[in-house]
């Protein structure tokens, strides 16, 4: 402890020296460029969350002055939803599940000092913040935001007389390709550190899940990311050089850039889910002090849902004007791809067999995530299956179906993720109780404002639409009552992220002192003094066993640390 | 489960609501199981003093089938719903029984423009009847219909029949239904296609024959003057 202490001291010394910029903004240290991509997409999905409450609130009280936003006009409406959609995966997403927990736990899990390309990691910061700026821009240029979806389709998309936002579309295009780069220059990082960088002794079977799934998901984004970069330069070219693409009238074809955009966005899916759901394995194994449940099988789990999340993609476009015949191929793909996933969710539900279960903060989190995805995932079976999906394309059942994977994977796993390396990042420990009232404060609600939406779904109420008042089948009271039930619940969700933010901040001010090891975990940033300093280890650790041996029955103590000599 | 909410109004509506019932039952049960194993688990086996964790790596074939079986029952459902799938699709998307009538559906920002063909039940002649946001169809009859858009991808939605298709600028895109439910029903655009997409909604009127009957006659007071109109056009 005097040592830890010592060290963290040298180092304060040591960043005081480098002065404010050097530190916050200039810095190569991978701890500091996670909390920059986690403060980043903190911010973002605040941003996106108060367009959730502007268009929600539109919905269940069409026409009303909503506060803080004003009459949301159809313009408004159709930007907020885009811009909602993109910022959620793209600035939020992507940034937190990936580039910051990759950023903070591969060097640390693995036992190094930092990434092996420290300044292609600050350049990849930059460029991302870089793209979220130009991306907010364009609620400020003439024509305001792109509203043509997150999905883009042209020629909407790419023609200015259409979409009405001819600055706005080219600049979502730009700051979307400008995202992807970023994520490209992270990528290279985190593979290379986490094949390379290992702590001696640790092989390819004693590296923890989250960092197999981070390099999994950075592979299958760099594979799948090249086609939707070829499109989006091609749209660009389409909306300001003339050419056309996508314009049959010039001989192009619109359907081709759904191809590209879903080639990468089915892929994506599982790029965001597979570091949430790594980092739901650390966490269940240290808080049921289990050994992970068949460790091989998981990582087989995660490699063949990867490979097959390429053969996915046109199951979004079964009713896209594709020959018919196609849907068949991508019917059986697409439910192919529930055998490694189920299977992934038994491993899950089983390390919790004969466990010894503490519910705390980040365990409640990361449960939650296992049986809200769950209801993610079997509602996609309704969408692969291309018969059904002919009358749920496109409907709220769509949207209520992704929220169910999106949001246990970028809130959730994002919340667990958080709560669970909070004592590490600071030193601090957060208080329990009011994470447990943020917990339920957000799971409770959550579940309100997508059920009534999986309902109206069933109905037939179709996606994009500002106002159900010209569609007299969708204009009945019943489902309007739902539709303020869904808005009700996202106020009083967004409400109790109050909590989060006091807890951080009493946390931050008067938290208890956390010590190095605070969970009893094994993995080896928690060898690393809490908070690490510039370097994270004060010696780098050796590894002698995997990453799971809690409860081992030739100890005492519950919990074997993977640096440990045996 | 989808007959509570909006009535069939198709001869294929009821494939596809079997359809999602079966999904419904199949991974219905695997839900609630999963569900049901997973609280049940958390409740058993939380912290107690004096009880340890149990050391289990499930790599033993003894412990691994535990997940191996449902595996291969997941993939048995699998089957059944794909086999469930290709039926249905092939049904509504690929077949496409002999048409007994013929409407052009044309979509533009942001409205539906639909052409009947008249009184000789032929598209393409003069006497065909061009509505804007309404499409009158007689009930137990089949159509085709001929789908194109004129600017950007719009999607021809029609919930009663359980019927979606994207209209694609540049193409004419064929398929049919057969309406058997007289009454009044919503038609959407079900794609994003600029500021008017939440405007864009027509009316679709099921009409028995003789209706459809009175609808067209008056939609053509004198047929001959039809039959005249292309010369008149000239003319003018």
């Amino acid at each position: 402890m005097a040592t830890a202490e010592v060290a963290t001291h040298h180092d304060d010394l040591h960043h005081h020296d480098e002065g404010f910029v050097k530190k916050y903004l200039w810095s190569t240290d991978h701890k500091m460029i996670c909390f920059q991509y986690m403060i980043t997409g903190i911010a973002m999905a605040l941003i996106g969350g108060f367009f959730a409450y502007a268009f929600r609130m539109q919905l269940a009280f069409p026409g009303m002055e909503v506060p803080l936003w004003g009459v949301v006009t159809p313009a408004d409406y159709n930007a907020l939803v885009t811009n909602h959609g993109t910022i959620m995966i793209f600035w939020v997403a992507m940034p937190v599940l990936i580039a910051a927990f990759g950023n903070y736990l591969i060097p640390l899990m693995i036992g190094c000092d930092d990434m092996v390309f420290p300044k292609i990691n600050r350049l990849s910061y930059q460029i991302f913040l870089l793209s979220a700026l130009v991306l907010l821009s364009s609620f400020f240029v003439e024509g305001g935001a792109f509203g043509g979806a997150w999905t883009a389709y042209p020629p909407l998309s790419s023609t200015a007389k259409y979409s009405l936002t001819p600055l706005g579309s080219t600049i979502w295009v730009i700051a979307v390709a400008l995202e992807f780069i970023a994520f490209l220059l992270g990528g290279i990082n985190f593979i290379t550190t986490a094949m390379n960088s290992r702590a001696p002794g640790m092989k390819l079977y004693d590296v923890p899940i989250v960092v197999w799934f981070i390099v999994i998901a950075s592979i299958l984004f760099m594979a799948s990311v090249g086609p939707l970069i070829a499109g989006a330069i091609m749209l660009l070219f389409d909306q300001n050089l003339g050419t056309g693409f996508f314009n049959p009238d010039k001989g192009g074809d619109p359907v081709l850039w759904q191809h590209l955009f879903w080639f990468f966005g089915h892929p994506e899916v599982y790029v965001v889910l597979l570091p949430a759901i790594g980092i739901t394995a650390e966490i269940i194994t240290v808080f049921a002090r289990k050994k992970l449940f068949a460790y091989r099988t998981v990582l087989n789990t995660a490699i063949a849902t990867g490979v097959l999340s390429f053969t996915v993609w046109a199951h979004h476009q079964f009713v896209s004007g594709i020959d018919p015949r196609m849907a068949h191929v991508f019917s059986i793909t697409t439910l192919l791809i529930s055998v490694p996933i189920a299977e992934m969710i038994f491993v899950y539900i089983a390390t919790l067999y004969g466990g010894s279960i503490t519910l705390n903060t980040p365990m409640l989190w990361a449960l939650a995530f296992i049986g809200e995805f769950l209801i993610g995932g079997v509602t996609g079976i309704f969408l692969g299956a291309s018969g059904a999906d002919i009358y749920f394309h496109d409907t709220y059942f769509v949207l209520a179906h992704f929220h169910y994977t999106f949001f246990p994977i970028a809130i959730i796993a994002t919340f667990a993720g958080i709560t669970y390396w909070w004592p590490k990042m600071t030193g601090k420990m957060m208080n329990d109780t009011l994470g447990k009232i943020h917990f339920w404060g957000t799971i409770i609600p959550f579940n309100f404002i997508f059920i009534p939406l999986f309902v109206l779904g069933v109905a037939g109420q179709h996606r994009r639409i500002y106002n159900y008042e010209h569609f007299p089948d969708l204009a009945v009271d019943w489902m309007y009552d739902l539709r303020v039930m869904a808005t009700v619940a996202l106020l009083v969700m967004i409400a109790f992220q109050v909590v989060f933010f006091f807890n951080v901040f009493i946390s931050l001010r008067n938290g208890k002192k956390a010590g190095n090891n605070p969970w009893k975990a094994n993995t080896l940033e928690w060898v690393a003094p809490s908070p690490p300093g510039h370097g994270n280890f004060e010696e780098l650790p050796t590894v002698y066993r995997g990453p799971y041996e809690y409860s081992h029955p030739d100890r005492e103590e519950d919990y074997w640390p993977q640096n440990e000599p045996a | 489960m989808i007959e509570q909410f909006i009535p069939a109004g198709s001869t294929y509506a009821g494939n596809i609501d079997g359809q999602i019932d079966l999904i419904f039952v199949l991974v219905g049960f695997w839900f609630i199981l999963s569900e049901a194993i997973f609280f049940g688990l958390i409740f058993r086996f939380r912290k107690k003093q004096g009880q340890p964790a149990e050391y289990i790596t499930g790599e033993e074939k003894s412990q691994k089938r535990w997940i191996t079986v449902p595996h291969f029952l997941v993939l048995v459902c699998d089957v059944f719903i794909i086999w469930g799938a290709i039926n249905v699709w092939y049904h509504v998307k690929q077949e496409l029984p002999p048409a007994q009538e013929t409407v052009r559906i044309i979509g533009q920002q942001w409205t539906w423009t639909f052409v009947h063909p008249g009184p000789d039940k032929q598209l393409g002649t003069a006497d065909d009847i061009a509505k804007v946001n309404e499409l009158h169809l007689k009930v137990d009859t089949t159509y085709h219909f001929k789908l194109e858009a004129r600017d950007v991808v719009h999607s021809f939605s029609v919930p009663v029949f359980r019927l979606k298709q994207d209209a694609i600028p540049g193409r004419v895109i064929t398929g049919w239904f057969e309406p058997t439910l007289t009454g009044e029903f919503d038609i959407q655009c079900a794609e994003m296609c600029g500021i008017g997409h939440g405007l864009m909604g027509a009316k679709l009127s099921v009409e028995s024959a003789a209706e459809h009957a009175a609808w067209v006659a008056s939609e053509s007071p004198l047929e001959l003057a039809a039959a005249n109109m292309p010369q008149l056009a000239v003319e003018e």
